[in-house]
Order: C-alpha cells, then structure tokens, then sequence
C-alpha cells in the first residue's frame, strides 16, 4: 500500500497551534492509507455480463483492478468504464489472468510490460513522482512554518505594545481575588493582585 | 445583416477597452477627474456592446443562419429551439464570446453598485476589468471570430453534439462562467489595491460581495454540471478527475480560501499579503483553466476542438495578465502594514489552519493535473487518475471538515480550545451515535465510509450548535430565540447553511461510493430483478421517435414489497444527423437513494443487458450543494455588505487591533 | 532581504510553470500518443496462423531471428488510416532488403482477403491476429502501428499511426539501412 510518508521535521511548538496542527496531520496520516479503499468502489457501464466471472470474489478484483487500468485509446478513462473494444479486450486479459491465478500485482506487471506505466491510473512511487506523493506532506509542512515564522514575527512585533485579554479562567480568578481581598485593604491589594493577575505582556506564554 | 453588426460591436467594444484601460488608470495616478469619470460610462457602454454581438449571435443560431460558420457547424434546424439558444455557448467561439459578456457585465456591476468606492480606486478595478477585457477581445477577434461567414451558405448544420443537447448541460456553462470569471473582480479590486498601496478592512469589505457572487456561482456550476455527467453518462459516476473539472475545481478551492481569508482582513485587519496573493491566484487559476481547455495541451474527454496556435495565444494572454500582477505582487506587497495580534489557537488561527489546508488541497489538484504535463517534458509518460486523488485529495480534506465544525465556535483574537471542543461534546456524541449506526446498517462496504459518515454528522450538527449557541435554543424562551435568530446577521445563517450543506454533500459522496450495488445482466421481457430490495419487471422495448432522434425506450415497473415505486423507462437514441448513438438513463429518486436503470445492447436472442444501480444517499450531492449555494445567497444578502459598505471617513481611523471601521455610510 | 525575495516565489513558480506550457503546445507533440517500452527488447512469443484467402503464410516469433530486418505492421481491412499509408507500404515493400510482415488485427478473414485483393498485398507473410491477443503482447493499442525489428529480433522502433513518406525517409530507412549486417 502506497502511503505519503511524512518526517516528523520538527515544528516550531507554539504552544496550543502545534497541537491543532498535530491533529490536522494525524487525521491527514490517519486517513491517508486507507482511503485508497474508501473511493475504489466504482460502478461500470461497460461491463458486459458475459464478462463477469462466476467467482465473486475474482470478479470483484477484477473490477478493482479494472478501474487503476487506464483505457489507452479514450480519454482519461479507466478500462471499467469505457466501452472502446481495447477496453474490452484488456478486461478480459485481467480477468484472465485472475483466473490463471495471478495476483493484483503481477496483473498489473503483466500490462505494465505491454504498455507500461502509463497504463496505470495510479502512479508508481518513483523519484519521479515523488512531487505527487509527498508534495502536498511537504506543502503543508512548509505551511505550517511559515505560519510559525508569521506568529513568533507577530509576537515580537508587538511585544511591548498590547497585553492580551484575559481568558474566562483568568478572568475569574480576578473576580475571585477581587471578592476575597478583605474589605480595609481594598485599595493596596486588588491593584497588586491585579498585576500579578495581568501584568503579562504579549511574551508569557498563557495559561490554560 | 445581424451577424455584420454583432461583428462591429466586437470591434468597438474592443476600441472602448482600450480607452477604458488606459485613461482611468492614468488619470487615477495623475488625479484627473474627467478621466476617473470615464471609467464608470464606458464600462456600462462595453457591457453594451457585448451584450449586442452576444444578441446578433444568438439570432444567428435561433433563426440557423448556416452562413456563419460557427453555426453551421454546431446547430441544425431541426434541433429544439432550447438547443438552438444553448447552443450559442457549445462551441468554443460562441463560449468565449459568453466569457467576455460575463466578464463585461461584473464590470458594469462594479461601475453601477459601487458607488460608495472611492472614486480612484473604482477606476483602477475598472480599468483592471477593462485590460482582461481586451485580451479577451483580441482573442475572439483575431483567432476565434464568432461572426466568420462561410461561402457558399451550406442548406442544414451539422447539428450540435447530441450529448450537449440537455438541459442540465444547457445551463451549466453560463454558471460555471459566471464563477469563474467572476473572480476577476477579485482579482481586479487586488490588483488595484496593489497600485494604490493600500489593503484594510474598507476593502475586504467591498471585496467579499463579488467574490461571494463568484463562489457561488461556481458552485451551482460545478454541481450542476457534476449532476449532468451523472444522469446523462449512464454508469452513475458523477465526479473523474479529468482535467477540465479539476479545472474547474482549483478556483473554486481558491476562491472558497479567499474568501475565508478576506473575513480575517475585514475583521482584523490581518493576512493582508496572503488575501491579495490568493485573490491574484484564484483568477490565475481561472485563465490557466480556459487556457488548458482549449489549446490541446491535455487529453480530456471534454476538450473543445482545439488548435495550439490558439493556445499560444491565450498564453500569451496568460503571461501578461498573471505574470504582470504576480510582479506587481512582488515588488509592492511587502509594503503592506500589517494589522492585528492574535493568538495562533482563535478563529484567525482556524481560518489560517482553513486556508492553508485549501491550499495543500489546491495542490494536490495541481500536481495531479499537470503532473503529467510536467513528466512528459521530462521524459516520462505516466497517469494520473482517480485512484491517486482518491489517496492523496482526501486525507487533506479530513481535517479541514474536522475542524470546519469547531472554528464558527472560536472567539476572535484568542480562543480557550478546551471550553470551545466542550460545546461542542453534543456534535461529538451525534457523530458517535451515526457511525454505530451506520457500521450497524451497512453491509459489505469499506470501513472508512463508515467514519467518513461520522465526520459529515460532526460537521453537520457542529454547524447547527453554533447557530442554536447563537440563538440561545432552549435556554431562553423559544420567542426571544426567534427574535434573535431574525436580528442574526444574514452571513450567520449563510455561513451555517454553507457548512451544513457541505456536510450533506459528503454524507451523499460517501455513501454513493461506499454501498452503491449494481446488477448487469442479460435480461428478458418478463423477468424480475432483485436490487437493494426493489423489485425491477422488464417489460421490454419499443420504438420511439423524438424530435431529432430515434430510440428504442425500455420500460421497467419497479416495486418494493409488492407496492408500486416507479416506472423507468431508459432510452437508447440515435441521433438523425450525427449518426451518433447515446444512452438515457431513468432514474428514481427517493431522497434517499436513486434507482437508476440503463438498458443496452440485445444479445440476439430476445434478450438485452440491463444495469441496475442502486446508488443510496446519491441526491444528498446535489442537495448539499443546493443548500450550500443558499447559504451563500443569504450571505450576499447582508445588509452590512450593501449598506455598511463603507466610506472612508476623514473623522474616524481603522482602529488595527480591533478591526473597527468608522462611522457608517 | 530573504523576506522580500519569498514575495518573488509565486512569479517564479508562473515562468517555470508557463515554460511547461509552451513546451506543451508543440504542434507536433500528440498528448494521447505513448512510447513503446517494448524498445530493445525480444519480441514476445508468438506464432500467427495464415490469413485465409491472402495468398501469403504466418509467421511467429523465430521467424524474425534469421538475420534478416523486418518491419511488422499491424493492419485491418476497417482501419481508414491503414488504407492512408497503403502506397508507402507497397512502395517500401518494393526496395530490396526490407521485408515486410504484417500483423492481421481484430479482422474477419474474408473482409481482411478482400480488403487485400482490392488494395494489393504487400505483405510477404501475414499473420492473423482474429483475437488482438498477440497484438497487445506488442503492445500494440491502436491501428496502424509499424515496428522495425532487427535480425536478432529485437524491437528497435515503433511508429504510432500511418506512415507517411517523410516518416519513411527520415527515419525508417535510415534505420533499416543502420540495422543491416
């Protein structure tokens, strides 16, 4: 199974945004693989009846295969869903080979020595192709980076300037704080406490 | 006669764009009123022009002039007068001629709604609008001419290709062009932002109805045009991956980015360069999608008759228009102050995470499209198809739908993730509850549809807690719910709407692919088939004759527990003139699923091939995008985008951490 | 500097993609057209029965080891181009040295007999390949298609459709006259 491989490169960690990121790549690997299964499910005009093997289960691989098999003389279809005679011919030729016992592989080898690998709806991993299979991973990976050069620029640029809101937690802890300060010294501790409370500029990293 | 005027209307729209593309822009840079003036006349008065050549041409085709050659080529008397009027945009003349009628009326648009724009920067966009323009002229006239006569005139035409004799068909170029050229006022309005040196909240403002016009648009045209392919292609496929589609679906990547983005720029005044690139990158999308489609660069099931000295043409086109603001990007974006602070995990930071993964998405396209291209040059010859989008496009859109549902939910500037993901336990459990369910009630499909269901369920409820948390349901009276829900910004509801929609189009996506059943088979008159729990009696063919073509039409009485569904009758036509053969499929639509049945070839011995597909969820696409394109339209109807379309006020500034714009108009 | 040389990136990816295009528009590039990956490769294991009424035998894979350079054209009696590079064919025939064998595709005997009677046989063998089967072993994907296989019977050459007089002076003969002992 061809999945697009990922270095975990390291990522600038800020803070919350990493883990959201970590989750948009996980979800990405997660589904990556299997997907290939999900959408292989495809439907055919041109399968004739007498073409469908007796065995269920060779015929369901043929149709599989069927549809990663390109159809050379249409355009941009799969053998499963053209009814141009090549197409024809060539899903006798898998269905054929099937039944002489190959598998899904060498079905596919078989035409790539005939045709090959143009033949092949899928791309093969190649050096060549590597811009296909890993590409977006890379994308993202440089995206994700540059957001983080975007972020740490934002923060130094406004280091100085703008304190953050408050989140709810802090905020409560400020009412808390404001409620418990005893009555006499309500004038000294709730100006301290609030410091402590807010006296954060942009640099701190927040809590959560 | 007609023809002769729709021809010298081409030719003065041509001379109009010239001095609409110069003089404003001069004289905007210059601060010359009279010329400014001029933008906003000449833009209607172009759109005139072509809306006379489009008229003359149209009169062509109803009255089948064959002395033109366009028309002679793509129509017949005989054809229906729908198909005589659709035809006008079925070939590649008469649809460039559409292009640029789309292309002259936004700009006619922008000079006669936008009257609270800045005088200067009106002019610039329009005379932005009016540089396409005349490429797009100079195109048509000297390569593609619509009005060419033909010497002697031939008696009939060849008629129209009879798979482009359709309604559904009939209506999806003009949409699909109103999307995709309607971003060209996105990309006119950057382009212009960049000669002036100024992108703020004021501008994301104006911005966001055109570019929300486009997208939707586009939209309805790609899902009208998905719905065609699958009622009228007769194997109930609806998307391929060819490369005209993905043409068709990069600006729409883009342009769903770009207007996630331009909400950051007019909210807090931020991701100001990347919102400019991306509307540049949309349009750009667009033109190299005209320019693949019609020069032959690659093989397509769709591709118009092509001809690489056209294409040298448009790319030529393509340099100057992509390659001039792509420059002008380089040389004056950096100079864009930036606006606000906010923390990486806030709704700035969910559409930074929307629009970098719509961007690796848009990728995937890219490659995968042009990839051969590429490889080719390079030496090797290789595919790129379904099974390798199917790998790669989808694992991106997985997190995107994932966290569509929880960025509506974050505050600006900063957002506790925690608090937000806990609102949202309510989506979580619905979406748990669905993938039981449909792991329980599905049989024999691929795991992952299963839990792809699971994230349409989570995107879906997702959107609607948002709008309930809005409205406080149930936790206030339901009266004062109601009063809030009307008092709701119309973009609230649109941006609900929109992600609800794309939910049910990913529910019907995967359901239609995972559980789809099919039976083919020779069957008999008189026989009964068994799929997905209806029963089908074959009850034969007979001759038909329609108004331009011949069939045999089977007929099928279709029965579940013994009560009457429906009765399909599929056709196979034979087209008079053509010659050509197409087959009609006869669908059933429950809402639920669709019962589509396609008759085939007679083997001979009193029997035909028959395909029954049962495709479960399947009008879920279409609905799904139906609601989405309704979303958008409740968008556009937002009193802030016509009303509060601001002026820039000398009393109030725009306040950059807070994204405030100053008094209203 | 670096910052304002990323803003430069989105243009540069334009001419490297736009240079990409104009290759692409080559009118003399066909984008459907595929290269043979059968190229110095042994021809597959075959072996044609006669075509019936053609007045020539078949021929099979040992055939085109005997030293010999043969081109092998694949052809049918329904094939309009077939008819198209028919007098280049014949013409090439006539030279001394070049054998030419074809390959009968996807025919019924009678129709590819007749066909021939009423163009003229070229061919001085011709095997009948009612199924296709062997044909698509040569990778064969359409008609015509002509191979130059040398006398060890290796595949050096595949021409995609009809041949045409400047196909066959530019490259076929130059190569025939190469591949001679």
């Amino acid at each position: 199974m061809k999945q697009p491989g990922l270095n975990r490169t390291g990522r600038h960690s800020i803070g919350k945004f990493a883990a959201g990121m970590s989750t948009a790549l996980a979800l990405f690997l997660f589904s990556a693989v299997p997907s290939i299964i999900l959408f292989s499910a495809v439907p055919s005009l041109a399968v004739n009846p007498d073409e469908v093997l007796p065995d269920p289960v060779l015929e369901s691989r043929a149709r599989a295969i069927s549809s990663e098999v390109r159809c050379l003389v249409c355009q941009n279809e799969s053998i499963d869903s053209s009814n141009a005679e090549l197409a024809k011919d060539l899903r006798l030729i898998v269905r054929e080979r099937l039944v002489a016992g190959d598998s899904d592989q060498q079905v596919f080898d078989y035409l790539v020595a005939r045709y090959g690998d143009f033949v092949l709806l899928r791309p093969p991993v190649r050096p060549e192709t590597y811009v296909l299979w890993f590409g977006p991973a890379v994308v993202f990976v440089l995206g994700v980076i540059a957001v983080g050069f975007y972020f740490t620029r934002q923060k130094r640029r406004f280091a100085a300037d703008t304190p953050l809101p408050l989140s709810v937690g802090e905020r409560q802890r400020l009412e808390q704080l404001l409620a418990d300060a005893p009555q006499d010294e309500m004038t000294q501790r709730p100006s301290s406490s609030s410091d402590q409370a807010t006296g954060r500029t942009g640099t701190g990293k927040p809590k959560s | 006669m007609t023809a002769e005027i729709g021809h010298f209307a081409l030719i003065l729209a041509l001379l109009v764009a010239i001095v609409q593309s110069s003089l404003p822009m001069i004289g905007a840079a210059q601060g010359r009123p009279a010329w400014i003036a001029l933008s906003r006349p000449s833009a209607i008065l172009l759109f005139a022009l072509i809306v006379l050549a489009f008229a003359a041409l149209t009169h062509s085709f109803v009255t089948s002039d064959f002395s033109l050659a366009v028309v002679y080529r793509n129509s017949h008397s005989a054809k229906p007068l729908l198909y005589k009027i659709t035809g006008v945009w079925g070939n590649h003349e008469g649809s460039m001629l559409l292009w640029v009628l789309i292309l002259t009326g936004f700009g006619a648009a922008v000079a006669g709604f936008g009257r609270n724009l800045p005088p200067s920067l009106q002019a610039r966009v329009l005379s932005v609008q009016a540089m396409i323009t005349l490429g797009f002229l100079a195109f048509l006239l000297f390569t593609s001419n619509p009005f060419e006569r033909m010497f002697p005139a031939p008696l009939d035409g060849r008629d129209l290709n009879p798979l482009l004799q359709d309604p559904g068909l009939a209506f999806h170029p003009p949409m699909l062009y109103t999307g995709y050229v309607g971003f060209s006022i996105a990309f006119s309005f950057a382009v212009a932002a960049l000669i002036e040196g100024k992108v703020d909240a004021a501008w994301a403002r104006w911005v966001r109805p055109w570019t929300l016009a486009a997208w939707i648009a586009l939209t309805a045209g790609i899902a009208l045009g998905s719905w065609w392919a699958y009622y009228e292609l007769g194997w109930g496929g609806w998307w391929f991956w060819d490369p005209v589609e993905n043409v068709s679906f990069m600006p729409w990547l883009m342009g769903t980015a770009l207007l996630h983005s331009a909400i950051v720029v007019e909210k807090r005044d931020s991701l100001k360069v990347w919102t400019i690139l991306l509307a540049i990158l949309t349009f750009s999308l667009s033109l190299i999608g005209t320019f693949i489609v019609r020069s032959g660069l690659l093989t397509s099931v769709h591709a118009f008759a092509t001809d690489p000295e056209r294409g040298l043409f448009i790319l030529l086109l393509l340099s100057i228009a992509i390659g001039g603001s792509l420059l002008l990007f380089a040389l004056r974006a950096p100079a864009l102050t930036s606006g606000g602070l906010f923390s990486p995990i806030s709704r700035e930071g969910a559409l930074v995470l929307n629009n970098l993964l719509l961007t690796v998405a848009t990728f995937v396209v890219f490659v995968g499209t042009l990839g051969p291209l590429l490889l080719e040059a390079a030496g090797t010859k290789l595919s790129v198809g379904a099974p390798y989008y199917n790998a790669v496009f989808i694992p991106v859109m997985v997190p995107l739908v994932a966290f569509m549902a929880i960025g509506p939910m974050m505050p600006w500037k900063r957002a506790e993730l925690g608090a937000v993901l806990s609102r949202l336990k309510f989506a979580g459990l619905m979406s748990l509850i669905a993938i039981l369910t449909t792991a329980y009630l599905q049989d024999g499909g691929p795991v992952l549809a299963v839990a792809a269901i699971g994230f349409a369920v989570w995107l879906f409820v997702g959107a609607l807690v948002e709008w309930t948390d809005r409205i406080r349901l149930f936790r206030v009276p339901l009266a004062e719910s109601l009063n809030r829900a009307i008092r709701l910004p119309r973009s609230a509801h649109g941006m609900t709407l929109a992600h609800a929609g794309l939910a049910v189009a990913i529910a019907g996506m995967t359901a239609s692919a995972a559980w789809k059943t099919e039976d083919i088979r020779v069957s008999r008159p008189g026989e009964t088939i068994e799929v997905a729990g209806y029963s089908y009696l074959f009850e034969g063919l007979r001759p038909v004759q329609g108004p331009n073509y011949s069939a045999e039409e089977g007929s099928f009485l279709v029965t579940r527990d013994g009560r009457f569904v429906a009765k399909l009758t599929p056709q196979k036509r034979l087209y008079d003139v053509q010659k050509m053969p197409t087959t009609e499929a006869a669908i059933h639509t429950t809402g639920l699923e669709d019962l589509y049945v396609v008759v085939g070839d007679p083997d001979g011995k009193g029997g035909w091939t028959t395909r029954i597909f049962h495709e479960p969820l399947v009008p879920w696409i279409w609905a799904g995008c139906l609601i989405m394109v309704i979303g958008g339209l409740f968008s556009l109807s937002d009193r802030r985008l016509r009303i509060g379309a601001p002026v820039r006020s000398k009393k109030w500034q725009t306040k950059p951490e807070t994204g405030q714009v100053g008094a209203q108009a | 500097m670096l910052r304002k040389s990323i803003f430069f990136l989105p243009i540069l990816t334009f001419f490297v993609v736009g240079g990409y295009f104009y290759w692409g528009l080559d009118p003399n590039r066909n984008p459907a057209s595929i290269p043979s990956v059968m190229i110095d490769k042994d021809v597959p294991v075959f072996d044609l029965p006669r075509l019936e009424g053609s007045g020539v035998v078949g021929f099979g894979s040992d055939d085109l080891r005997q030293g010999t350079v043969t081109l092998v054209n694949a052809f049918s009696s329904w094939c309009l181009p077939c008819l198209a590079e028919h007098p280049v064919l014949t013409e090439l025939a006539k030279r001394n040295g070049i054998r030419l064998y074809g390959i009968n595709y996807k025919d019924k005997p009678e129709d590819a007999a007749a066909w021939l009677r009423e163009h003229g046989n070229p061919y001085a063998r011709i095997g009948a390949d009612t199924s296709g089967r062997v044909a698509i072993d040569w990778g064969v994907y359409g008609v015509p298609e002509t191979y130059v296989v040398d006398g060890n019977g290796r595949i050096r050459y595949r021409h995609i459709g009809p041949l045409d007089l400047a196909a066959m002076n530019e490259i076929i003969l130059p190569l025939i006259s190469e591949l001679k002992p």
